[in-house]
């Protein structure tokens, strides 16, 4: 099999941490671009909303870091499944490395929904269904950090923190379908693969600052992973290379 | 093409510029203060496995 189109290759960290490393840049590059875009159409051009006037602005980051709260957990679940189903390394790694970036989405998500419901509902909080699930996200991202940070030894800190985050996945479907499920104050979802609630060039603000969100996640996620391989790594002659070289 | 008629509305927000610009702002915000963290946490990393290894090496050597 040809060794260049090997993705098992990738793997392992001795060959993900210079890609990563080059990866970044090109990251963060794309994420300025699209968020640069998505806040000139957003902010810029994009005309009024007839029910919430200016206040409806707020979407173009409440949706983006909703959706990445909810996306980087799923993520962290399906590295948590791979790590205990083929005990790799670098599953682990990438689980722990993303939870910070996810913790701090959840937490902006409902800080602009609080800013988003007071002039809109009246109040910045209500325990509705929506907000309540969303909170109880933030504290799972907490929960596992927590977790993962109190075991010293790092395979069985990964296992524990594997398995808190199966377990709360429920959680992701909970918080998507609340708005369906349940009576709340939370308005329906803005976005529909048939016909969106949104005027076209409002949803093109809030697509460009989903992607710009998502790059950001990303580089800020690998140049996390790496600095974990390097601690976890540690002993290894490919860290110990790179210590001493100039490439880190 | 931009719908502002001048920058005082802009910042305005139609009378919701607290809860428009109190959103981004602290969005900015943690978007500048992360990555600052990841590289001053990534440097500490560095320096302190350096160490580490230069203090193995020497314990070898003696």
């Amino acid at each position: 099999m040809n060794d260049r189109f090997n993705l098992y290759r990738f793997a392992s960290p001795a060959t993900f941490y210079p890609l990563a490393g080059r990866l970044i840049p090109w990251f963060i590059a794309a994420g300025i671009l699209f968020g640069l875009a998505g806040l000139y159409i957003g902010m810029l051009v994009a005309p009024t909303d007839f029910q919430q006037g200016e206040g409806y602005r707020i979407i173009f980051i409440h949706v983006p870091t909703s959706w990445m709260s909810m996306f980087i957990y799923l993520v962290m679940a399906f590295w948590a499944a791979i790590g205990l189903a083929f005990n790799t390394r670098l599953s682990g790694m990438m689980a722990q490395a993303l939870a910070p970036t996810g913790a701090l989405m959840a937490f902006l998500s409902l800080w602009t929904g609080a800013l988003w419901g007071k002039p809109m509902w009246g109040t910045w909080w209500v325990w509705d269904a929506r907000l309540t699930s969303e909170l109880i996200l933030l504290f799972l991202y907490i929960g596992y950090m927590a977790l993962v940070a109190a075991i010293d030894d790092a395979r069985r800190a990964d296992k524990a923190g594997g398995i808190l985050l199966l377990v709360g996945v429920v959680n992701i479907p909970i918080i998507y379908f609340s708005v369906k499920w349940w009576n709340t104050l939370h308005q329906g979802s803005s976005v529909n693969l048939t016909k969106s609630a949104m005027a076209e060039v409002m949803l093109w603000g809030m697509l460009l600052m989903a992607l710009a969100f998502w790059m950001y996640s990303i580089a800020v996620a690998l140049a996390r992973v790496r600095t974990l391989m390097l601690e976890r790594e540690r002993h290894t002659d490919w860290v110990r290379k790179t210590l001493v070289g100039d490439e880190q | 093409m931009i719908y502002w008629n001048s920058f005082s509305d802009f910042l305005a927000m139609g009378g919701y510029g607290l809860y428009v610009w109190g959103s981004f702002g602290v969005t900015a915000l943690a978007m500048v203060i992360e990555p600052i963290a990841v590289a001053r946490n990534r440097k500490a990393t560095i320096a302190r496995l350096k160490r580490q290894l230069r203090a193995e090496s020497r314990s070898t050597e003696a």
